[in-house]
This record gives structure tokens, sequence and C-alpha cells, in this order.
């Protein structure tokens, strides 16, 4: 059990500073800078106290806005995420999640990459929506979430298998 | 009262949620609204001090283009210098109001709608709100905050940046802002249609408000077209700086600002 807190506390910092210092400075082709600190959201533990993790994704979120200036934008989007996360475990996981034996370590790919892909999409629609707050915009909107998300999809999956151990 | 209790217990978790969120959402908007957010923003000293021990690792990649923009400058002053040496006698010696402060980025964003940069000068060096930073070949934004150690610039590649500027040729001014499409071009409004200009003309401050001294180059006119009501022009300015590597940037400082500033305030 301590081992899965540390490991989290450690996913927290090391997804930041990667986050901050790293990836919000690629601006690919000019705009596209991948979120991967979301991976701390998606692959958090299934089983969990869940005041304890809305309330963690909050405060990612929080930091992240204080590094970016970028309000309150990163962490409107990560709380609601970590709020609706529950319905896409069941909706993409099925039974696994329902009789509460779910490892991501042990999940069918495509269960995976549906999971990951619906809940970074959202993300960034919420993100871009708050960021730009102009409803005459939304082509601007609907263009930067389509292509940052393929971004942090891709990133967030290569990361993930890179650092998941296969024993677990 | 016991029900009520009961109700927050059993719906905890849709309590921490909506309270989060509205958190979140209020930060949203007061920062899209009032550009002086108390709370979080980068001059914070943590966040600086985070940004600062990043740029001493990553200021070793710019060194070259460094060297060479400060030499371009360094021949620029000289030749300004030589050619000055001759007439010197002749031009009277002004009081001069403006003073310059270097500075470096610590932290710059320009692919955002709203981009912000961070300097690694505060209140301790004499730096305030409202002070204008410009480079050796133009302007870049304006101090919006300030801690002891730090300072957080509004870019003019910021939505909510409005800078007074003029036409060099003419002398017709108006006011430069940012469509946030991209982070070489930048948008001049209110020129009259009756203005006469070409494509490559220069754009320069105007000197008007205290914030910079007149005659700092902005850019080079890019293309123009009229606005819907077809009596005004919207210019493409293509900046001068490269918005996208700065490094060492100048804070002015106008030494009359507070005069200025209580001229102003007793208007009101």
């Amino acid at each position: 059990m301590n081992n899965i807190v540390f490991v989290n506390i450690m996913r927290f910092f090391g997804l930041l500073a990667l986050q901050v210092l790293i990836c919000s400075n690629i601006n690919f082709m000019g705009y596209i800078n991948p979120n991967i600190y979301l991976l701390f959201i998606l692959i958090y533990p299934a089983l969990n106290n869940r005041l304890l993790f809305i309330f963690s994704s909050f405060l990612l979120g929080v930091i992240i806005d204080a590094f970016l200036d970028s309000g309150g934008t990163h962490a409107a989007a990560s709380v609601l995420i970590a709020y609706i996360r529950p319905l896409f475990l069941k909706f993409s996981f099925g039974a696994a999640y329902d009789y509460q034996s779910l490892k991501f370590s042990n999940s069918n790919f495509t269960q995976r990459y549906i999971y990951f892909l619906s809940l970074i999409l959202i993300h960034h629609l919420v993100l871009f929506s708050l960021v730009v707050f102009n409803q005459d915009k939304m082509l601007l909107i609907i263009k930067q979430t389509f292509y940052t998300s393929v971004f942090t999809f891709l990133l967030c999956l290569l990361i993930y298998s890179l650092f998941s151990s296969k024993k677990v | 009262m016991q029900q009520l209790f009961n109700f927050f217990i059993k719906n905890k978790t849709l309590v921490l949620f909506l309270v989060l969120f509205t958190i979140a959402i209020s930060l949203t908007i007061k920062s899209h609204e009032f550009h002086r957010t108390k709370l979080f923003n980068s001059s914070n000293y943590i966040i600086g001090g985070v940004y600062g021990i990043s740029h001493s690792v990553s200021q070793y990649f710019h060194l070259l283009k460094e060297n060479e923009l400060l030499l371009e400058e360094n021949s620029k002053l000289k030749t300004q210098l030589f050619n000055h040496a001759k007439h010197s006698t002749a031009e009277p010696s002004l009081n001069q109001p403006y003073s310059l402060n270097s500075a470096l980025v610590y932290n710059n964003s320009y692919s955002l709608t709203n981009n912000y940069i961070t300097l690694n000068k505060g209140l301790e060096d004499g730096i305030k709100e409202d002070y204008g930073v410009i480079t050796s070949k133009g302007i870049v934004g304006v101090i919006d905050r300030t801690t002891s150690k730090y300072s957080r610039v509004l870019s003019i590649l910021n939505s909510k940046s409005k800078i007074n500027v003029k036409l060099n040729k003419t002398n017709h001014f108006g006011t430069l802002s940012w469509d946030s499409k991209s982070s070489g071009i930048v948008q001049l409004n209110d020129i009259q249609d009756l203005v006469k200009f070409t494509i490559g003309d220069s754009i320069t401050t105007s000197g008007f408000s205290s914030i910079f001294p007149a005659n700092i180059p902005v850019g080079t006119i890019n293309s123009y077209r009229l606005n819907d009501t077809k009596d005004l022009y919207i210019i493409d300015v293509k900046l001068f700086n490269d918005m996208t590597n700065l490094e060492h940037v100048y804070v002015v400082k106008n030494t009359d600002f507070k005069e200025l500033e209580n001229l102003n305030q007793s208007d009101e």
C-alpha cells in the first residue's frame, strides 16, 4: 500500500516537472504542446479514495496553471475528468471494473486506447474552450483540441509503455 | 439541519467536485477580465525559482546566437557614438527621463492566446508595474506584475495587450493589438482610410504614453485591409523582434513616471 502511495507521489512531481520544463516548450508546428501530466489522472489506481483523487487532480492543474499563467483552465479541465473518470472506466473496461479487479498493466490494448483517447479529448475540449473563451472561435477550439489531443495521446501511450512494469 | 448534513455526507464527492470546479472557473474568468491576478502566476517566488534553475541550464544552448545579437547591437551603438562625437557641441544636453535596466528572460511563451514572459528582476531592482520592456530590435511588452525578485511581462503577443504606435512616415497613430494567430505578426488598428502608406513602411512607438519613449522600432507593414465599416484600416505588422527567441531584454524606467501618474490621477 505504501508503495502505491509513494509511486503516485513521485508520478505527480515527475510529470509536473516534465510538463512545465519540457513539454510546454515544444511548440510543435507553432502551437501544439502535449499535456502529458494527464497520465497521472489516467493511470491513478482504479480503487481509490475519490475525494483525495479529485483534490490531487485539482492541485496538479492549479500548479500547472501557475507555471503557464493560464488562470484556472488546466485545473478546471483536470477536476472535470477526475470526476467523470469512473463512468469511462466502466464504459471501456466493463466487467473488470465492476468486479474491482482492474489493473491497467494487464488490460486489453483496445480498451486502454479507447479509455485514454476519450478522456484526453474531453480534457482538451474543456481546456481550449476556457483558454480561448470566445464562442466565435469554435473552429480554433476544435482545431487545437484535435491536434493537441492526438499528440498527447501518442506521448502518453509511449511514456506509459516505456515505464510500465510487466510483473504487476 | 441533520438532513442537510446527511445530504452533504452522501454526496461529498459531488460537492467537492463542484467546489473545486467553481474555484477553477472563477480563476479563469478573473484572469480573462482582470489581468492582475493576485494568487497564482509565474512571478511567484517558488515558480520563479524553478524557472531560474531551468534557465541556468537552457541558456547555454543560446550563447552563440546571443553573442551575435550583442555584437550587432554594439556595432550599432558604436556607429551612433562616432557620428555623435562630431556634432556633440551643437546639441544641447537634455536631462533624460528614461533609464534602462537589463534583465534576463526566465520563461517565454508565444504559442498561447494570452502570452506572458517571466523576467529575473523585481521590486528589489526598482522594477514596477507598467514599465515597458524592449530589446535592441524592438518592443516586447509591458510589466504587469512584480514580486520582490521576479516580474511578469504582458507580452505584445497577448489579446489583452494594447500599445500606442504610429506610422513613422506620416505620424498617424493607432493601437497595436494581437489576433492570436501568428507569433510574428501583430495588428495595427484605428488608422483612417485617408492615410497613405505602402507595404514595408516602418512602425514605431508614439511616445504618447509614459510607458515607452517615442521612436522605438516595432515592425514593418506586411499587408493591410479595411475593417467591416470600411472607414479604418487593419494593418498587419511584421515585428522586428523574433518573439520566439528572447534572452536579454531591457526594462524602460521612466523617471517622471510618478509625476505623470499623479497628473492623470488628479484628472479622474
